[in-house]
This record gives C-alpha cells, structure tokens and sequence, in this order.
C-alpha cells in the first residue's frame, strides 16, 4: 500500500485468474484468425496450418470459462449467467457469446475434418471404428461432390467465425473499457487493442506450436507458411504496438487528473512489467528480429529459430500486457491518491499452480484432438465411382 | 427419408437461435418496460402513494461539523454484522490535510472505527505546514444512475423505488464487476468468516441506508449516533424534511459528478482534492 486508499480496496478483485482469461481468449481469436486467412482469403501459404489452427483455436476454447467459473465467489451459481441475464451488463452476454462460437468452431472442425474421420471409420475396426463413426455423426457421405458442400460449409463458418472471434474478444476489451471507475481501463480503444493483441498472440502461438510439433514429429516444416506468418505477426504487431502506444500517448497529452496516478503507476508501480516486457522485449525487440527475417536473405533454419524465438517473446510481451491491465488497473485506487499491491500467491485457487495447469491443459486437449484427428495430413482427394443417385 | 447434413444445420442452428431467443425475452422486455419510465429524475408522485416505497431518500454529510469521532462506523459495524476483521466497511471517515503547498493527504486508519486520536495530527503531520484540515464520512452514494446496477451480469443488484442500491445476496454469483464499476469504494466481497444477517458469504455487500430501519420510520445508525449532527437523512421529495432544508440553505457538492453517476450523498463544506 502507498499513499492512501479506500478501506474496502485492501486486496484486488480480479486476480491472476481473471489476467489469463483474456490471454486465453485471445489466443482463441487469434488462431481462428489464421485459419481464416486460409479458409476466406484464400492465403494458400498458410494451408499447412490452416486446420492445425482450427484445432488449436477449439482446444483454447474450451478451457476459456474455467478460470472464471473458478474464480467467482459462487461458482454454484454460474448457470444464472444463462438464466437471469441482466442485459445492460456488457459481461451477461458471455455465456451466449461463447456458446455461439463454440458451435462455430465444432461445426468448422467437423466439417474440416469430416474426410478424414470417415477414412478412418472405413479403414478401422473395433472400438475405433465406434469412436469414428459417431464422430462422423452418421454423415458417411465422402463423394466430391459432399466435400466441395463441407468447403462452401467451411468458408461460410470462417466468414462467420471472424465476427464471431472479434466479438468474443473485442467484447472482452469492451468489458474493461465501459468502466469509467477506472482511469487506467476506461477507454474507448480498449476492445480494438485487446483485439490487434489477440490476433498477435494467437499468430505468435501458431507460429510456436508449428515449430515444435514439426521437431517433434521429425518433419520439415513448410517455409514459406513460416514466412507468411512471420509477416502476419510483424503486421499485426506493428498495429498493436501503435495503437497501445497512442492510448498512452493520448492520456499523457490530455493530462486529465487522473494522468498524476496513472503516469505513477507505469513508471513506479509497473515499469518493468510495461515499459520492460509489454514494449521492448515483448513489441520493439520482436519486430526488430521479425523486420531483420523479412529483410535478409538468410538459410531457413536461421530464419525459424529467430522467428521461433520473436514468437515467443511475442507471448510473453501479450501475457504483460494483460498483466499491466487487469492488474495494473486494480492497483490504482479509485481515490486516485494511493495504491495497493498484489502478488500472486502460489498455492491456492488463485494461485500460480492453478493459473498454469489451467494454461497449459489446452495443449493437452490440443495434443489428444491432434492425436485424433491429425491435422496434418494431407487432405486425400478420393476419387469414388460415382453412386447412381435416386 | 434422407436426413441431409444441410437438414441437420439448418435445424441444429434454427433450435439454439430459438432457444437464446425465447430465454432472453422475458428479461428484455422487463429492460424495456423498465427504461419506458422515463429519466432517471425525482420519481413521480404516483409513487407516493405506494405505502412502502413512498419517499425518495437523501443523505447529508456536513463535513463542516464532523469531528472524526468514528462513532457512526462502529455503529454501523455493530448494526449490520459489518466485519470487523479482515477490514470491510459499509461506512467509513476520511481525514484531509492540506498543506501550505496545497498537497493533500488523506488517511483513515482503520476505516476512522477508532477515531484519530492514535495518530494526532500533531504527531503524524509534525513538520508539516497545515493550511487546514478536516474530516470526511464516506458511504455509499445510492447513485441515481448506478454504474454498479447497470454491469451486474445477473441483475442481483437493483435500486428500489426509494431510490436506495440494494443486492440480492443469494442471487449474487461473486463475480466483482460491481466492485470494478463503483468509482466510490463502496462495494466489497464478504469474507469466507462474515457473518451477516443474510448468511450468505464470498457475495458482495455494501451499505443499504440501514433499508431495514429507514422503512420503519428509523434513521440509518451512522446518522443515529453521530454526536454533532454531521450525518443527516430525509426525504428529498419532502420539503420539510431536514435534507430538503438543509440543501435549500446550503450550497452542497457530490462526489466525482463528472462520471455522471448523480450521487444521492450530498456534502456541504467540499474542497478541492476530496475523492
């Protein structure tokens, strides 16, 4: 505690839990993004990841609501954001916002995956063929004509998953944003940067798991899908990066009253966290190291494990950046004349244990999808006789 | 029959459009209905005549004649099972000094509960240059237009028609964006040892005017015990209640009125600096 604050501000409100939750929907958003890069543009240099990502984007998905089911006072009652929605609360759309893209998302992987599930269910017997048929929900029809209906189907989903993924980060954004109690959240740019981050991070995150899952299954990756996202990500970084820069820029210009406190907390409370790893290791580094692999004609390899390692620094800069949000906002008392403090604890439901297995099981239900339906082979085109139709 | 993959789209999409559609119904209209009563202004007479919602609450702090005693903060604590420790509270007293520099401190060791006598000015404030100092209670604004009601995701928040914030405890789900959105302190988490009178814990509290007392004539404790009189309450729609004169007298402020939160706490003897 420094200065003064209000008494019923001794501990902050949102903690650890509710910092990863943006994180982890913002990797949803993200990689769905990429996928969609392929699906609606037509980006064909990222074809290699264009499934690999829709995999990812579901397994992130999923694990989404956990830390804020975990963290409400009364997890019991969470069903009653279904129930008795209030809808003046920017929050109470949340559940049909993640349901919606959930049914998105499912249905885009089924469809994109559906071939092969078939495949599967023909050239297996036993339990698997069990598990494969009913993935396939009794939709067995694999005739090209049925797969160019599946791609109309998934380039339709991808369209609306765009949206759909804006929505359902941006509105995470806006749920800080519409808090004029807070300086240092209350800003109309708020859902655009959460949203210029997410699509980073989730490209970022891609970027990484290609990498990896290419040295792990002993393949070579595809280059120049490696090229196309490394732009992407400089791309959108630079958008970010200016976009969170201007926020500030715009404060420290106006200098309302609450500029003497926040300008405290970047440079007293947070500066490591803000200045340190959200701007120059996590932004200015990175697309100094993605502008130099753009630029030089250097071997691949060189170029992978720069970009490999721009990515990471990448993900760790966005994870600041939610930090210096989430936390960095409740630090502040709403006096304006003092702050609070916060560590995470280790233990606890809160705590850094709880926040990293939630972090990491969406690689575990990556690696079990994947596992299932790999994403990575090739999609077959079969050539079969052509059934009379009656 | 063929069962197609489009006819399984269309009626899968169709049922879970249909289903969000008809849950939120009902509630979107009540938001509607709500809305239709028009501004946030003085409710109308016809309320009035409703017999116990009645009157249109006020609050008055004269930070002219508080003295830091910390008697409405027990009070209140005593009153409402407020806890004690870890430090939550309904009510609190702010002390303000003002140096010749015109920089401003504040403290309010434990909430003002004890009063100031621990940390005189003399002592805390030694080679400090006073220009002035004074004292401040705090409560809840029961703000006419609440930001903490409009963000509660499951509307366990609500205000009464006598204008006064109240939280529906056993509906609340924990989830804070109450306490995010009020830009006065008011609002906190009731502890897992709390043990208040509607036995409900790790939901959200705040203070309610003493609801339970006001409605049988009483006054909230804090305005009951105060010994100089610098809590004061009323009916704002009555021109003879004590508010009502007092505001007609005095030239009154509220806090951070620019957040257009419109306040119901009204503070005669404000200064710059005071948050």
């Amino acid at each position: 505690m420094d200065g003064f604050i209000y008494p019923n501000e001794g501990a902050i409100q949102w903690d650890l839990l509710i910092t990863i939750y943006p994180y982890i929907t913002g990797l949803v958003a993200g990689a769905f993004v990429v996928s969609s890069l392929y699906h609606v543009f037509g980006l064909k240099a990222l074809k290699p990841v264009a499934r690999f990502s829709l995999l990812t984007a579901l397994s992130f998905l999923l694990v989404s609501p956990l830390p804020l089911v975990i963290h409400l006072g009364r997890p019991e009652r969470a069903a009653e954001m279904f129930l008795t929605p209030n809808l003046t609360s920017a929050m109470s759309g949340f559940g049909y916002i993640w349901l919606l893209y959930l049914l998105i998302v499912l249905l885009e992987v089924w469809l994109a995956f559906r071939t092969d599930i078939v495949r599967y269910a023909n050239a297996s017997d036993g339990i698997k063929k069990t598990v494969y048929s009913l993935l396939a929900l009794g939709v067995l029809d694999i005739t090209e004509e049925s797969i160019l209906v599946d791609k109309r189907l998934i380039k339709i989903l991808a369209f609306i998953g765009i949206p759909g993924a804006f929505l359902l980060h941006g509105y995470v954004g806006f749920i800080f944003g519409a808090v004029k109690a807070n300086p240092w959240w209350s800003t109309p740019l708020m859902p655009i940067i959460f949203l210029t981050s997410a699509i980073v991070s989730g490209i970022a995150l891609l970027l990484v798991m290609y990498v990896v899952v290419s040295k792990i299954r002993k393949v070579t990756l595809d280059h120049s899908c490696l090229r196309s996202l490394t732009l992407w990500l400089g791309g959108f970084l630079s958008l970010s990066v200016l976009l969170e820069g201007l926020e500030v820029f715009s404060m420290l210009y106006e200098s309302e009253e609450s500029w003497g406190i926040l300008s405290k907390l970047i440079t007293e409370k947070i500066p490591i966290g803000y200045f340190g790893i959200q701007f120059l290791a996590g932004s200015v580094l990175p697309l100094f190291v993605l502008g130099v692999v753009a630029i030089y004609k250097w071997p691949d390899q060189v170029k992978m494990v720069l970009a490999f390692m721009a990515a990471l620094l990448v993900m760790v800069g966005v994870f600041a950046m939610r930090w210096n949000v989430v936390i960095g906002g409740q630090l502040i008392s709403k006096s304006l004349s003092g702050f609070t403090s916060y560590t995470p604890p280790l233990l606890g439901e809160a705590g850094i244990v709880v926040a990293a297995v939630i972090v990491l099981l969406p690689f575990l239900i990556f690696a079990v999808l994947s596992h299932l339906i790999p994403p990575w082979q090739e999609e077959v085109k079969l050539r079969e006789p052509k059934r009379l139709s009656f | 029959m063929k069962y197609s993959r489009r006819d399984f789209l269309k009626t899968a999409g169709g049922g879970i459009l249909g289903g969000i559609a008809v849950l939120n119904l009902p509630p979107l209209l009540k938001d509607i209905t709500k809305r239709n009563r028009g501004p946030s202004s003085l409710p109308t007479v016809s309320y009035a005549e409703r017999s116990l919602e009645k009157s249109y609450w006020g609050f008055v702090c004269d930070n002219e004649k508080c003295i830091g005693c910390g008697k409405c903060v027990v009070a209140c604590k005593r009153e409402n099972n407020v806890p004690w420790e870890p430090e939550y509270n309904r009510t609190w007293v702010e002390r303000y000094v003002i140096n010749e520099d015109r920089e401003v401190f504040i403290d309010s060791p434990n909430a003002g509960r004890d009063g100031f006598k621990a940390e005189p000015m003399n002592i805390k404030y030694k080679n400090l240059a006073v220009w002035k100092s004074f004292f401040v209670p705090k409560l809840c604004n029961q703000c006419e237009n609440p930001p903490c009601v409009t963000v509660c995701p499951v509307g366990a928040t609500y205000t009464t028609e006598d204008g006064v914030v109240l939280v529906d405890q056993k509906h609340c789900i924990g989830c804070r964006y109450c306490v995010q959105a009020c830009p006065y302190g008011a609002r906190y988490v009731l502890p897992e040892s709390a043990e208040t009178h509607f036995g409900q814990v790790k939901v959200v509290d705040k203070c309610t005017w003493c609801y339970h007392r006001i409605h049988k004539g009483l006054v909230p404790a804090c305005v009951e015990v105060c010994p100089v009189g610098a809590r004061l309450f009323g009916d704002l729609r009555d021109p003879k209640s004590q508010v009502s004169k007092v505001l007609k007298e005095k030239r009154s402020y509220v806090l951070k009125p620019d957040l257009g939160t419109e306040p119901k706490v009204y503070y005669i003897g404000f200064e710059k600096g005071v948050q």
